[in-house]
């Protein structure tokens, strides 16, 4: 069973009187374990469908199925519960809380599901681990280079093993190093611990770490293709 | 969950919320400081008319009002079996009050003549002074009205004062004390002298005008006189106080405004500055009740630490100012106050305290809550995107 169905969506902002379609007639579906990179200009609309797919926002027509919830559906409880407990999001600018330290910004997702203080010291420890992080879990953002406060950002997407963890533009503020490190790492999450990556990017670095490629242009899918072997 | 990020959030502000939390205290010691010595003097004043002149309270006979002088001559009667049982056994004194002029230096004065019982013991007065074995009349005076008068401990002024039946007759008196009191009803042109003295005097003896008591123990309907108890007799203070104390609430008013505004603006501003903060939450699977509770709990959470800053510099001030008081720089009776001495103590009780905190910690949760409903209606997306929707 698809992780993610997607059929003939739509999505449009009013605009004064008018309207703007930013996505039109997606057809797509994604598979438990994909690690998947949207790509496209500016504009074209890849981030306003990751964000439809985290249902952050809702399509305008057609239906959207994240993990057998109808996005539009959902009650704002329930879409901040399906983001909770299922949805890891990376963004470009990392989107660390500020005033909390590396162990607090990545222990924060556990706290919001409730659990046990031992709990979240294991997950937390070995999601620092994965990124390799362990050294700086008394820093906060403000201490920390790009590279590292996107790997603390990558740590709290996985921290709770979602199925799914989006990332839009994960590597567009960092340099070339930097953005390869990152890349590995979620590339290794996506092999041992099988969770589904989708990446909005348009990084040429990126693609050559991808199984699928979904090109948008103008809001449409222009191309859909495997590779890598993928 | 949401106490320890909001304990995270405040304290990770740094100095932003330490100035907050330093005006929200000073909101709170302003408040109690203020109340403070409005309460003290009231408990001063209050205690120091029981002292002086109010006792337990006082039957008056039924033709006295204190507010029109020309009763005084005919407010006299005898006095009541009941009432004679408890002078005699130290529980009660009888005063009468009797209109009358001194001729100090010449100069005409109209006083009120009240003669009392040299011996009691029941009021501050000091009227052991009033005995005299070498046949002269002794009187005794407050030392505000010796002043004004330019008398002195030992002077003899001229007495004019008619008796009962109408007769003009006049006298040297001594002045064997000169006393001093916060309590003006008690010194305000008045001389005090002997009772049985007085009674000859306006030849009615056995007679009385008021007829102060112990304790309220004695409250019973008395033909021919009035009871006033305490609250009545204190009426005049306690209105005054409650006069200038809402006055003063003006300043509590500021002060409350003030850390109002200084968590509004706080809160106001997190909203905005902290929109990115707040989508990530959302990403992350926070709802907007509970970010809603985590930005007005950090509000409350101003005013609560603000109590324990408030704790620090506050009771070492206010401990200091109930011991030193407030200086009122000038002579209160000249103000027409009782109860003021040169200097004001406050009284700090725990209801006062206790309900400074709660006035703040209310006001400051609303204050706080207001601002946050804009979180309600922020769309995810557009707080990712650092903006305000519309």
């Amino acid at each position: 069973m698809a992780l993610i169905k997607i059929n003939e969506m739509f999505k449009s902002y009013p605009i004064g009187k008018g309207k703007f379609t930013a996505l039109k007639n997606i057809d797509l579906k994604f598979e438990k374990g994909e690690f998947t990179g949207i790509v496209g200009p500016s504009g074209s609309g890849k981030t306003t469908l990751l964000n439809i797919i985290g249902s952050l926002d809702v399509q305008t027509e057609g239906k959207v199925e994240v993990m057998g919830n109808e996005v539009k559906s959902l009650s704002a409880k329930q879409s901040s519960r399906l983001r909770s407990e299922h949805i890891g999001f990376i963004f470009q600018t990392y989107n660390l809380l500020p005033v909390y330290t590396v162990y607090e910004n990545v222990e924060f997702p556990l706290i919001l599901l409730g659990m046990s203080a031992v709990e979240r010291k294991k997950a937390v420890s070995d999601a620092l681990k994965w990124v390799g992080l362990t050294d700086k879990i008394k820093s906060r953002p403000a201490q920390l280079s790009g590279g590292e406060c996107q790997r603390v950002a990558i740590a709290r997407a996985i921290v709770k093993k979602p199925s799914l963890v989006l990332a839009d533009e994960p590597t567009a503020n960092l340099d070339a190093e930097n953005s390869h490190h990152i890349l590995k790492t979620m590339k290794k999450l996506n092999e041992e611990l099988g969770t589904t990556f989708i990446f909005s990017t348009h990084d040429a670095k990126v693609i050559s770490y991808l199984k699928r490629k979904i090109t948008l242009v103008d809001g449409k899918v222009s191309n859909d293709e495997i590779i890598n072997g993928g | 969950m949401i106490l320890k990020l909001a304990t995270k959030n405040i304290l990770g502000a740094g100095l932003r919320t330490w100035l907050n939390i330093f005006i929200l205290s000073l909101s709170y010691f302003v408040i109690i400081a203020l109340q403070g010595f409005y309460v003290g003097w009231q408990d001063d004043a209050a205690r120091e008319m029981k002292n002086w002149d109010l006792a337990g309270g006082q039957y008056w006979q039924e033709t006295y009002d204190p507010y029109d002088p020309f009763t005084l001559e005919n407010s006299h009667s005898i006095i009541p079996e009941e009432l004679q049982k408890q002078i005699d056994n130290g529980e009660a004194i009888s005063i009468l009050f009797a209109p009358a002029t001194i001729y100090p230096d010449g100069r005409m004065r109209n006083i009120v003549l009240k003669g009392i019982d040299p011996n009691q013991s029941l009021i501050e007065l000091p009227t052991k002074y009033l005995v005299n074995s070498n046949n002269e009349i002794n009187c005794i005076i407050g030392s505000g009205f010796a002043d004004n008068l330019n008398i002195k401990q030992g002077d003899y002024i001229v007495l004019r004062w008619r008796d009962k039946n109408g007769t003009y007759d006049a006298r040297d008196i001594k002045v064997s004390h000169i006393f001093s009191t916060t309590v003006i009803t008690v010194e305000s042109n008045q001389v005090w002298i002997s009772l049985p003295i007085l009674q000859e005097m306006l030849d009615l003896p056995n007679e009385a005008t008021i007829i102060t008591i112990k304790d309220e123990m004695f409250d019973q309907e008395i033909t021919g006189w009035q009871y006033k108890n305490l609250d009545i007799l204190l009426i005049d203070l306690t209105n005054m106080i409650k006069a200038k104390t809402i006055g003063s609430s003006i300043m509590y008013i500021l002060m409350l405004f003030l850390a109002m505004l200084a968590i509004f603006d706080t809160q106001v501003l997190a909203i905005f500055r902290r929109r990115k903060e707040i989508g990530t939450m959302m990403a992350m699977g926070m709802t907007r009740p509970k970010i809603i509770q985590l930005f007005t709990l950090e509000g409350i959470l101003h005013a609560i630490l603000a109590i324990f800053m408030g704790a620090v510099y506050g009771i070492p001030l206010l401990n200091h100012f109930q011991k030193v008081g407030m200086q009122i720089g000038m002579d209160a009776k000249e103000w027409g106050l009782s109860g003021l001495d040169d200097a004001l103590y406050p009284v700090y009780g725990w209801k006062l305290v206790l309900g400074t905190i709660v006035l703040v910690l209310i006001t400051i949760t609303v204050v706080s809550f207001l601002p946050t409903r804009k979180i309600a209606k922020l769309k995810p997306t557009d707080a990712l995107r650092g903006k305000m929707t519309k």
